[in-house]
């Protein structure tokens, strides 16, 4: 079906274009811009007077617990294409789940999926899953999800066979010795309550462990999650040298500190733990400065996982529906400019994934997001399409409200 | 940031924690454990402010000594006290925490004393009772893992206050496993609280939680140094399970450094008081002839205990 979006404010930060125009769609793709290609007839015209369209967001890691409900989340969230962790139940360790996953979100037909395999046979960080076979699935990388790998050998080889078939591989950095018993930053709020601590050291040493392995191997590396300003100083001394390694931050992470953990607030727990102040402006200015992409970390968890003693209750929050207007959020926080913010979620994840989706060049898959920047609206349990419920943000305004998803072109959510 | 242990009024409803409570909340409270003294030394020892109430002490964590207290201090206010052992029944079953509340709450509970492994349970309990809608039944936070143990914190400046009445000339050092002890974190609370313009923490750089400075204590390694000119000691209790890892190397080596002999004693002020939360381990932490000296006030500290638990009991039930 031929579509056009008319009238809206065209914002394709991987083109570097940022304009009020239409927006031709025809076949599945990016048919014209500004001016309709010779012949189109529109069946369809969408007036998004007052909204942004972008590209679709990508969003770098999503959990599907309910995958139906998450991924009508997903879209509703502007988000059309999800990085899946492969720790789910069971682990992603088989190319047969893999094929399994990405069937089924095909007949749902609403984001896409794309799964991450598991680096080692159910996470366990000791036998190397088939990759090969698990990239042949579809698979996009390999990754551990939170499980560290303990053994720096199994890591090493894990990192030459990835190497070998210019296999990317996704490493969030947490030394398991570090972080094993931890619950919280530690830092001057776990003190005051009295929560074991993770110190900035378990993300440090993991980082430092990772590069030097880089090195060796030439793997390229993906780094998950960065939580602290020491973290993202490692980073980017990596990239000045020129190695062959990325990082993500989790949208809370550039939002929280320990801070807000207040009076043991299960929703403020997460991992790696929301730090200091001074790391949460460091986290900042390293996604200002697009050293790092961002994502939700989308972790749809029960009521029940949340209504426990801070240390028993299930780390991470709801996020598919948020990215957008918490990236929103951060960046009228941060002084970042609109077409900065979407880069964070369209191109920059796009270029870590090697896709050739994350921009509306003509002629690129029509995977695009609409949405009214000054619409706001309350978030409460019952706006969320996701499962998961579970924020610190509940009860609070947010701005930004999509109205239009589409995915190839055709539109799987309309608000 | 929302304090669940105070009402709209600014009145104690819950004690939760020391962090938060203003100086004249102590004040009242150990002001009326005061007047609960005397009850403790009559031919009956009751007075009948919670008659007609029901007091469940809820363990979730072993302790004999602390759920004596509670239990002695409720029936002298001549309330009925129920004790649950909940490590053998119903989280064994799978219950949650929140199940068991609502079941006790079903069963017209009146008032909690928890004791949970941990951090920040009771605070999960009393928001839970806010949510839905019982502000007639209170919790009494009895030692929640690392966070607080409230009642202890608040006999302990009942001691204070009874052998050196004025809190702001004070200099209070604290001894040992300040890292895991929710002991010394209430006491640090209190005692900045009420003004005391100099709080030490000795110990070894294992045992000491991060960034203590921020919660205006002074950090000493060496005891010698740390405990010269003190008017008052508060000793920790070692737990024997911190010698497993990589904490400490051995009950000696940490004796030697850290335990309160009476030449260490000696550099304090010659009217220093020597405190414990209990129980000691003697030859640990402190030697007996501290232990049984003359400065020792560790046993006065017990019988405070139960007149400061009636005076918390009796307030957050009356508000």
């Amino acid at each position: 079906m031929n579509i056009e979006i008319r009238s809206g404010r065209v914002i394709d930060p991987g083109n570097g274009v940022d304009r009020n125009m239409s927006l031709f769609i025809a076949e599945g793709r990016v048919a014209g811009v500004g001016e309709a290609p010779a012949g189109f007839v529109a069946a369809r015209t969408v007036d998004a007077g007052g909204c942004i369209v972008s590209p679709g967001l990508i969003d770098l890691s999503a959990r599907l617990n309910s995958i139906e409900a998450e991924l009508a989340a997903a879209v509703a969230g502007g988000v059309t294409s999800v990085v899946v962790p492969p720790d789910a139940v069971p682990p992603l360790d088989e190319p047969e789940l893999a094929d399994r996953l990405i069937h089924r979100a095909k007949e749902i037909g609403k984001a896409r999926v794309l799964p991450l395999g598991a680096l080692t046979m159910g996470l366990q960080g000791e036998r190397l899953a088939e990759l090969a076979g698990l990239r042949k699935a579809g698979c996009v990388a390999f990754s551990q999800a939170m499980v560290p790998v303990v053994d720096t050998e199994a890591l090493l080889r894990a990192l030459e066979y990835a190497a070998t078939f210019a296999f990317p591989v996704w490493l969030q950095p947490q030394d398991y010795w570090l972080s094993r018993n931890g619950i919280a930053h530690d830092g001057e709020v776990a003190s005051r309550l009295g929560l074991a601590g993770i110190p900035v050291a378990a993300e440090t040493i993991a980082i430092a462990t990772i590069l030097q392995l880089v090195r060796d191997t030439g793997c390229r590396v993906h780094l998950t999650r960065l939580s602290s300003a020491a973290g993202v100083a490692l980073v980017t001394a990596a990239r000045d040298e020129g190695l062959p390694v990325t990082c993500d931050i989790g949208i809370h992470h550039l939002l929280l500190t320990e801070d807000d953990i207040g009076f043991f607030d299960p929703h403020a727990r997460f991992c790696p733990p929301l730090r200091a102040q001074s790391d949460c402006q460091a986290l900042s200015r390293a996604a200002a400065r697009g050293l790092a992409a961002i994502c939700s970390d989308h972790t749809p968890a029960g009521a029940d996982d949340k209504l426990l003693p801070f240390g028993e209750a299930r780390p991470g929050a709801t996020g598919l529906e948020l990215l957008l207007p918490l990236t929103l959020k951060w960046a009228g926080a941060a002084g970042v400019s609109l077409p900065a913010a979407l880069a964070r979620i369209t191109s920059a994840p796009a270029e870590i994934l090697g896709l050739a989706t994350g921009h509306l060049g003509v002629g690129s898959t029509a995977d695009v997001c609409v949405f009214d920047p000054d619409a706001t609206w309350k978030l409460t349990p019952e706006a969320l399409k996701s499962r998961g419920k579970n924020s610190p943000w509940t009860g609070c305004m947010m701005n930004g409200k999509v109205t239009m998803t589409l995915v190839a072109g055709r539109v799987v959510y309309e608000g | 940031m929302h304090n669940p242990q105070l009402n709209r009024n600014g009145e104690l409803i819950h004690l939760l924690s020391i962090d938060g409570l203003p100086p004249l909340v102590i004040t009242q409270i150990l002001d009326t454990a005061a007047s609960f003294m005397e009850v403790s030394a009559r031919d009956v020892k009751k007075v009948p402010l919670l008659r007609g109430k029901s007091v469940f002490n809820l363990f979730f964590e072993n302790s004999t000594r602390t759920r004596t207290t509670f239990e002695i201090a409720s029936k002298r206010l001549s309330a009925d006290v129920i004790n649950l052992d909940i490590n053998r029944s119903s989280t064994a079953k799978g219950e949650t925490l929140l199940d068991t509340i609502d079941n006790l709450c079903a069963m017209h509970a009146n008032l909690f004393v928890v004791r949970h492994a941990s951090s920040g349970a009771p605070y999960l309990i009393a928001e839970h009772l806010q949510r839905i809608g019982r502000d007639d039944v209170h919790v009494v936070n009895a030692g929640d893992g690392r966070h607080a143990h409230p009642t202890q914190g608040l006999l302990d400046m009942y001691t204070i206050r009874h052998y050196k009445q004025d809190f702001t000339r004070l200099r209070v050092a604290i001894v040992g496993d300040i890292l895991h002890s929710r002991v010394a974190r209430s006491d640090i609370e209190a005692l900045t609280t009420l003004g005391v313009p100099e709080v030490r923490a000795i110990g070894p750089e294992t045992l000491l939680p991060k960034h203590l400075d921020k919660f205006g204590v002074a950090v000493f390694h060496d005891m010698n140094e740390g405990i010269r000119d003190c008017d008052v000691i508060i000793m920790l209790r070692l737990q024997n399970e911190r010698m497993a890892g990589a904490l400490l190397p051995s009950a000696g080596e940490y004796f030697r450094h850290y335990g309160l002999t009476p030449e260490k004693l000696a550099l304090a002020r010659p009217d220093a008081i020597v405190m414990h939360p209990g129980p000691m381990n003697r030859g640990v932490e402190i030697h007996s002839a501290v232990a049984d000296g003359p400065q020792a006030v560790i046993l006065p500290q017990v019988t405070f205990g139960i007149a400061v638990r009636m005076a918390v009991m009796s307030i957050v039930a009356g508000n």
